[in-house]
């Protein structure tokens, strides 16, 4: 459903993803990793319309890199941005209310959606009237993601979902986010730093470096590969590496 | 999809596969540049870093990779990982000098072992078969391509290597050999001895033959799939692509299905360098897409094909190339005439009672280049062998526009040449 070729993404005058190219089918989830600064936020920033970019972007085969990010929001591309990033002054209701201001001409679906995303996530129903600053950094994960799914996602744009997260929480954001791509057919394009955990769960993977992607394949075959092992999981022997 | 090893690549949506080609070949570039400093200084000399290539098209911006750039770099130069990530080592097969040295990574070795179960499967083969692999083994890639293909199809494997006609016939009747791996040349000579020793090949178990490593011509299939009962087909590889796997034939042989999701191929003008188009003839170039080990930019093989993009009757969609007529340096070039070896085996073993020895021998008479056609008959007598002459001369000149003399020989007076390139004997700078 969307090819990405040759994109080039500036971060100021800095060019920070130099050409890349990359894809994801229906339904499917693919992760970027890669060390700090590669270059994976700014291409999640390029396809919801944020940073400036260049090449092409296209979404069931239309070329969609010149489009705002509003227009990329109503075709279904939604960021769930790293760090969280609530209104933390607005309660839980109304950052849900915002998310869903795409389809705000829709009622009946707003309420509808809101009350799925309750039912995924009762403790934001516990906590519909609060506000988000009070929320602790896993509901406020929470939160943002269902703020995102509010927007109506075709592809879900996930920047860092386990970024400060206590594991027990983590967990139980991806166990979340393995229901919601089965029962919803979500596409999902991930960025993590932690390797494993992204591993674990995309279908596919691109690891990038320094604005490159410089190694792709099937997680199950990068998860078998000396190098993305070594560097990226940690269990580098001493001595090796060039 | 009955016959295919790998549905998924080798019936992909065309788009996809040039989207995957492109994901594979820029990260084969940055693999490359980092790794190897071949390719960091061809890149840095000609203004180039590997992120400029932002379309497939692009590639044509980056320089050959030739033989001798690959022979210079003798014997670890072009490895692109440590020699510890390493698992194997496999060498092209040069005569004189130093080989090509090619290294594989557990990768590459598991990626080598489909490509060559898709070369088996296209020809019809499953678990139940009993595959006799003739090619030598060793640091030739042949032998072990295949043999890890076979396995991987799940077939029974004889790695029967390089031995004498008569062991390897025994071997084809006494295990009941289902399919063969080997020379073209190799099995021609097989045929032939079964002949000789009036062995019915109808008889044996055999029904497919996997033909490579050497070019031959539809007129040898013929010749094949007669004395051995079998299907004959064409693959497509070379020691310094990793050897056999780049493409090869289905049960329809109309071209050979490239393995595009593993090799970016390229048809150039073998003068100027410069693409052509879909169709035309020219020298192939192939850049890896996966190759961890020994990555290699559009490499110039020296081979001459074309490349057709339409869709074949079984259900691949991997482009095909035509069957290799010769090699650049093979091609001769008489009175303004381009013609390869292989196209004046084609008329010349098209005849029955001719082969399978045969010699095109080159000359200058009063400063005219001249070609002369030695052929082996069945038969003794002057007066039949003349008429073979007459005719053979009539369908060269019918088919080529090609003036040549030819000499029919009685049966044995032309020995069997071991060696390939003897078949052409250039008297011209002599």
């Amino acid at each position: 459903m969307l090819k990405v070729r040759g994109l080039k993404v500036y971060y100021g005058s800095i060019k920070a993803v130099k050409g890349i190219s990359f894809h994801l089918h229906k339904g499917e989830s693919i992760a970027l990793i890669g060390p700090n600064g590669a270059g994976k936020s700014s291409t999640l920033m390029a396809l919801s319309g944020i940073a400036k970019r260049e090449g092409e972007i296209i979404l069931e085969g239309r070329n969609v890199v010149r489009f705002s990010s509003h227009a990329l929001a109503e075709l279904g591309l939604i960021q769930v941005p790293e760090g969280r990033q609530v209104f933390s002054s607005l309660t839980v209701e109304e950052n849900m209310l915002l998310g869903g201001f795409v389809k705000r001409k829709d009622k009946y679906w707003i309420k509808r959606t809101l009350q799925s995303v309750y039912t995924l996530f009762p403790t934001l129903a516990e906590r519909r009237s609060q506000l988000a600053g009070s929320l602790s950094g896993g509901e406020q994960q929470m939160l943002a993601l269902g703020r995102a799914l509010m927007g109506d996602p075709r592809i879900l744009l996930l920047d860092e979902p386990s970024l400060g997260l206590a594991p027990v929480i983590i967990e139980e954001i991806y166990d979340t986010l393995r229901k919601l791509r089965q029962e919803n057919s979500l596409s999902i394009i991930l960025v993590e730093q932690n390797a494993s955990l992204a591993l674990e769960f995309a279908h596919r993977a691109y690891v990038m470096e320094s604005g490159n992607i410089i190694l792709s394949g099937e997680t199950e075959m990068l998860l078998s590969d000396d190098t993305v092992v070594d560097i990226y999981l940690g269990r580098a022997q001493e001595g090796f590496l060039e | 999809m009955k016959w295919m090893w790998n549905p998924r690549f080798e019936a992909m949506d065309r788009e996809d596969l040039e989207q995957l080609q492109l994901e594979r070949l820029q990260a084969i570039l940055h693999h490359s540049y980092r790794h190897v400093p071949f390719y960091r200084n061809l890149f840095n000399e000609n203004g180039l870093g590997p992120g400029d290539i932002l379309k497939l098209e692009d590639i044509a911006e980056i320089p050959f990779t030739t033989k001798e750039d690959l022979l210079a770099g003798f014997p670890y130069s072009f490895f692109a990982v440590p020699l510890a990530k390493v698992a194997r080592i496999h060498t092209s097969s040069g005569t004189t000098g130093n080989p090509i040295v090619v290294g594989y990574t557990k990768r590459d070795l598991q990626y080598w072992a489909h490509l060559n179960a898709r070369i088996l499967m296209a020809g019809g083969l499953g678990e139940r078969d009993v595959v006799q692999v003739s090619f030598n083994y060793g640091l030739f890639t042949g032998g072990f391509g295949f043999h890890s293909g076979a396995e991987l199809l799940g077939a029974t494997v004889i790695p029967a290597s390089a031995m004498s006609i008569s062991r390897q016939i025994n071997i084809l009747k006494n295990f009941k050999a289902t399919a063969l791996v080997s020379l073209p040349s190799h099995a021609l000579r097989m045929g032939y001895r079964l002949q000789e020793a009036d062995i019915d090949p109808r008889n044996l178990s055999l029904k497919v033959g996997f033909f490579g490593a050497e070019p031959w011509s539809e007129s040898t299939r013929q010749q094949l799939e007669e004395h051995l009962m079998i299907q004959a087909l064409d693959n497509y590889g070379l020691a310094e692509m990793g050897g056999p796997g780049v493409s090869y034939e289905c049960e329809y042989c109309q071209g050979l299905h490239i393995s595009e999701d593993h090799f970016y191929l390229e048809i150039v003008d073998p003068v100027t360098g410069s693409v052509l188009q879909p169709g035309q003839e020219g020298e192939l170039v192939i850049t890896t897409l996966t190759k961890e080990a020994c990555p290699v930019i559009r490499f110039k093989t020296g081979d001459i094909t074309s490349i057709n993009y339409t869709p074949c009757e079984c259900g691949r969609t991997l482009a095909r190339m035509s069957r290799v007529k010769g090699r650049v340096d093979d091609m001769i070039i008489v009175k303004g005439i381009n013609i390869f070896p292989s196209e004046i085996e084609n008329i010349v073993l098209s005849f029955k009672e001719l082969g399978p020895n045969y010699l095109i021998r080159l000359h200058r008479e009063e400063g005219l280049d001249m070609v002369e056609v030695q052929v082996e008959s069945a038969f003794q007598d002057e007066a039949k062998r003349k008429i073979l002459e007459k005719k053979v001369c009539e369908e060269l000149w019918e088919q080529y526009a090609l003036e040549v003399t030819v000499k029919v020989t009685r049966p044995g007076e032309l020995t069997a040449f071991e060696d390939k390139k003897r078949l052409v004997l250039d008297e011209r700078s002599i």
